[in-house]
């Protein structure tokens, strides 16, 4: 077997395979050779390292918040330490998880191998952004051994700036540092995606998943600033007690969530639209099928970066600010949910005729679509003036948004790891625990979060510690789910740990999938390339790749390496 | 715990609308998940890698008219949805003129109610089945939300900014009040109830005084012209003489023209500013005299200050005209249309 799937690789890939040749993984060893790389890829493995440890963190706090919401009454903690534990979840999975996840993973080892370039445009600005999301981190994480800041991770004044007894300014002050490490990295892929495409490489060549962290670039490049204003505003009032928020000092609290929704929405996408980018390369590659709709699905990305500008005021429909306002962020909210609603009709589209494997990523990305579907479909609920009224601030957004951002963009997320693990390591994981963990992930998050729907919809504020007993059994329904859930992330953490020295090697490319990452080795050279790379054919194209291997190698073996 | 309810009572007008376009919504929903993810699962099954036997020659190309038909048929629904959702914004956002007005105070973490007849109650409030009540909300520190599910109504209560909310219920009982929007660490503490009842059991509710140890026998307005004689504002705003001070006497709902040319309405929220703040929007013809009373007035006496000034009278908007009602409750209790105690404060006669 080893054999055939060996002399197949060679002949799909006119790339000879040695395994004990040079990577970028093991070029140079030691310490020094890690903290000081300019390597995006080494860089990618700094940020994957970082924010596994943060995830870790931020799932820690979920468990504590789902163990002490299984009884109405407060049983782990005081109202005090409940407020700390929710707001740390929040501000852990948002702004260190979810935020940097796939771009600064995924994207960071990806898109200059898939652009066919040596690194990124400035590989000491990618290096430099690693540091200053770890020292934002450093000071989050100060300010949570401290004693925590219990404001929610909205922050919202003037609670924040002038009631917290938390520590709201070193956790602001860690927020506001780590959202340049997040500029930075927009400001290089974008760069890099204008300037350095492999010859023959035009815009619509590019794999999705680049479009995709493309549009994310712009959100993080134009956007995070003004969260980053919003937190100087904030400090200036505590600090200084400059009226900017609160209305004794002749300040407006309203404006607050102005400026943080503005940031803090189009960072929904930063988080969604890389997910989509993955799926888009899955499902293209296990449907054995040219992406069905190339250009639209490209396009949407860009159009829900664009109006994803326009619709911060929907979670403001209650705040006081005028309706007239209200009605134009609805109107923009509900035209956003037509490029999303694009892209997944195009997915399903692609699949028709294909020749689909049923592989841990595919699983990954066909549960994706069904969340995703769920996801956005209730974000219309939320987008509807007269019914947000009544859900909003309450469980029914909680469960809308973590259908969207851990059913959306974790589940892409674990998929693209899955998918590109054999590129980055060089090592396959084991399928089957990976396709059951996949499987327990999509279990677990249905029973976690759809209940939370109904303990909405009657009613249920979020962030109470302490809840009237009839929502009792939805909450019991939540907590068990979070348990499965954890364990369906726990398992793949400890396999892929493994599969570093046990996994099978993996060939240059494993899936015979099309693409420029493909056709370097795996682990890539430091430089991603032996010869400069040369595009002379269309994205996608799994049709010649098939064709060419299935006229060098019988079908027997194969078949035999899907099960492999 | 072993039941699963999945619906909030529906206790007002709005809430058979809200579930309405709910229903829509989830059928939405329920249909496309399920029409996906069955097409998703039929091509995953049928074109599996393994089935060698179906045909797979000429798949779907890129098709323009699919894609046409993918973005105009979810561009339609959603921009139903937007309308539907916005009309029932508009009868949210709209209270009807025969609304009775309360006033809602939020301070960490407790409501504090008053009823214009002088009735005040704390995290807990009472009110008639069929009688719309409009509230008028403020908070003394952070952003509070007042939210009852059963009404299927929300609105943030700001500090230093009048919000207001209203509804009609329409079923009697008792429901949840929350605070929705985080305010601290007994956020989750800061809850109550609405207690909706018939209109004469309302009435007596009225007439026997407050739960909660009132000031009954005083209305609002009443509370309000005292704070107007202690506070010193009666020598300068007379009754019938604007040489130093407008008059107020039928200033609520009309248009004030400003020094600088703009016009305001004069509502709840013009009043407050100009106690607390008068040279931030000072009437046509006048000079910044006026003291400022800022941290000087509690907000419930601020209340009960506009509340005051609103009792002076106004153009016909939003003040129904005045029928006798200076009697007590109690002479009124039993009548039909009995459940009006706000008229109490459109008394004139009590405008010394």
């Amino acid at each position: 077997m080893d054999t055939t799937s060996t002399v197949e690789r060679v002949s799909a890939t006119g790339i000879i395979s040695d395994t004990i040749r040079t990577n970028f993984l093991n070029a140079d060893y030691g310490i020094k050779s890690w903290l000081l790389t300019k390597d995006h890829k080494r860089i990618a493995i700094l940020y994957l390292i970082s924010i596994t440890v943060f995830f870790m963190i931020g799932g820690a706090f979920a468990a504590m918040i789902r163990m002490e919401l299984i009884t109405p009454e407060a049983d782990v903690f005081t109202s005090e330490a409940y407020n700390k534990v929710f707001t740390t979840h929040g501000i852990m999975m948002v702004f260190f998880f979810l935020i940097p996840s796939i771009p600064a993973t995924l994207g960071n080892f990806l898109v200059p191998v898939m652009v066919g370039a040596r690194d990124l445009a400035f590989p000491r600005i990618n290096l430099l952004s690693w540091y200053i999301y770890v020292i934002g981190g450093l000071f989050t994480l100060t300010a949570l051994v401290l004693g925590g800041v219990d404001t929610g991770w909205t922050f919202y004044t003037p609670y924040s700036s002038t009631y917290s007894n938390g520590y709201v300014m070193l956790t602001g002050i860690g927020i506001f540092i780590t959202g340049f490490s997040s500029i930075l990295t927009g400001l290089n892929f974008i760069v890099t995606v204008h300037k350095m495409r492999a010859p023959g490489l035009g815009w619509f060549r590019l794999p999705l998943f680049v479009w995709a962290n493309y549009a994310a670039s712009l959100i993080m490049v134009l956007g995070t600033p003004v969260v980053a204003i919003g937190i100087v505003m904030i400090a200036l009032e505590r600090g200084l007690g400059l009226g900017i928020f609160d209305p004794r000092l002749g300040g407006d609290p309203v404006l607050f969530q102005h400026i943080f929704w503005f940031y803090s929405h189009p960072a929904v996408y930063i988080m969604i639209l890389p997910g989509m980018g993955v799926v888009s390369e899955i499902m293209a590659c296990f449907s054995r099928r040219h992406i069905f709709g190339y250009k639209f699905i490209a396009f949407s990305s860009l159009g829900i970066a664009i109006i994803g500008f326009l619709v911060w005021g929907h979670h403001m429909f209650v705040s006081g600010q005028s309706s007239y306002a209200g009605i134009v962020f609805s109107l923009f909210t509900f035209i956003v949910a037509v490029p999303s609603a694009i892209k997944v009709f195009n997915w399903t589209a692609t699949m028709h005729k294909g020749r689909i494997v049923y592989s841990t990523p595919m699983m990954y990305a066909l549960g994706f679509i069904g969340l995703f579907l769920v996801g956005g479909l209730t974000g219309l609920f939320c987008a509807s003036l007269g019914v947000d009224i009544h859900i909003h601030d309450t469980y029914f957004i909680v469960a809308h948004f973590h259908y969207v951002m851990v059913g959306g963009s974790v589940m892409a997320y674990l998929g693209g790891i899955h998918f590109w693990w054999p590129k980055m390591t060089g090592r396959m994981y084991p399928e089957g625990w990976g396709r059951f963990s996949a499987l327990l992930v999509f279990v677990g998050f249905n029973l976690t979060f759809f209940p939370q729907f109904i303990a909405g919809y009657l009613g249920m504020p979020r962030r109470y510690h302490v809840y009237p007993p009839e929502f009792q059994i939805y909450n019991v329904l939540s907590s068990g789910g979070a348990l499965v859930l954890g364990i369906g992330f726990m398992i793949p953490l400890i396999y892929l740990f493994w599969s570093l020295k046990y996994g099978e090697k993996a060939g240059p490319n494993p899936w015979r999938a099309a693409g420029l990452e493909w056709e370097t080795t795996s682990p890539p050279p430091t430089f991603n390339f032996d010869y400069q790379p040369v595009v002379d054919h269309e994205p996608y194209n799994y049709s010649e790749i098939d064709a060419r291997s299935s006229a060098t190698v019988s079908t027997h073996s194969v078949q035999e390496e899907q099960h492999v | 715990m072993w039941n699963f309810p999945l619906l909030p009572d529906q206790a007002s007008t709005f809430a058979g609308r809200v579930d309405g376009l709910y229903f829509f919504l989830v059928a939405l929903t329920a249909f496309f998940t399920v029409m996906i993810s069955l097409m998703v699962a039929f091509m995953a099954i049928r074109y599996r890698e393994s089935n060698t036997k179906v045909n797979r020659d000429n798949p779907l190309p890129e098709n323009p008219t699919m894609e046409a038909v993918w973005i105009g048929v979810p561009l339609v629904i959603v921009l139903v949805i937007f309308f539907w959702g916005v009309n029932i914004y508009f009868a949210i956002a709209r209270p009807p003129a025969n609304a009775v007005d309360m006033y809602v105070t939020g301070k960490q973490w407790m409501w504090k109610i008053q009823h214009p007849t002088g009735q005040r109650e704390i995290n807990e409030i009472h009110v008639a089945v069929g009688q719309p009540v409009r509230l008028t909300m403020i908070s003394q520190d952070v952003i509070h939300s007042f939210y009852v599910p059963a009404f299927r109504v929300k609105q943030d209560v700001l500090p230093g900014r009048y919000s207001q909310l209203w509804f009609e219920p329409t079923k009697p009982g008792i429901y949840h009040l929350f605070c929705a929007e985080f305010c601290g660490t007994k956020h989750s503490g800061m809850i109550g109830r609405v207690v909706v009842m018939e209109s004469a059991d309302y009435e007596r509710w009225l007439a026997g005084g407050s739960s909660n140890g009132g000031s009954l026998g005083q209305t609002m307005a009443d509370a309000g012209a005292q704070i107007f004689e202690a506070q010193g504002c009666i020598t300068c705003h007379k009754m019938d003489d604007a040489s130093r001070a407008p008059i107020l006497k039928g200033l609520y709902g009309k248009s004030v023209a400003l020094n600088g040319g703009e016009t305001v309405i004069a509502d709840e929220q013009y009043i407050r500013e100009s106690i607390l703040r008068s040279g931030a929007k000072i009437v046509a013809g006048y000079g910044p005299i006026m003291p400022v009373y800022q941290n000087r007035i509690s907000e419930d006496e601020l209340m009960q200050l506009v509340s005051y000034i609103k009792s002076l009278g106004g153009p016909a908007t939003g003040t129904p005209a005045a029928t006798p009602s200076a009697a007590p409750a109690s002479e009124t209790k039993g009548t039909p249309a009995a459940a009006k105690p706000a008229q109490n404060v459109n008394e004139p006669s009590r405008n010394k």
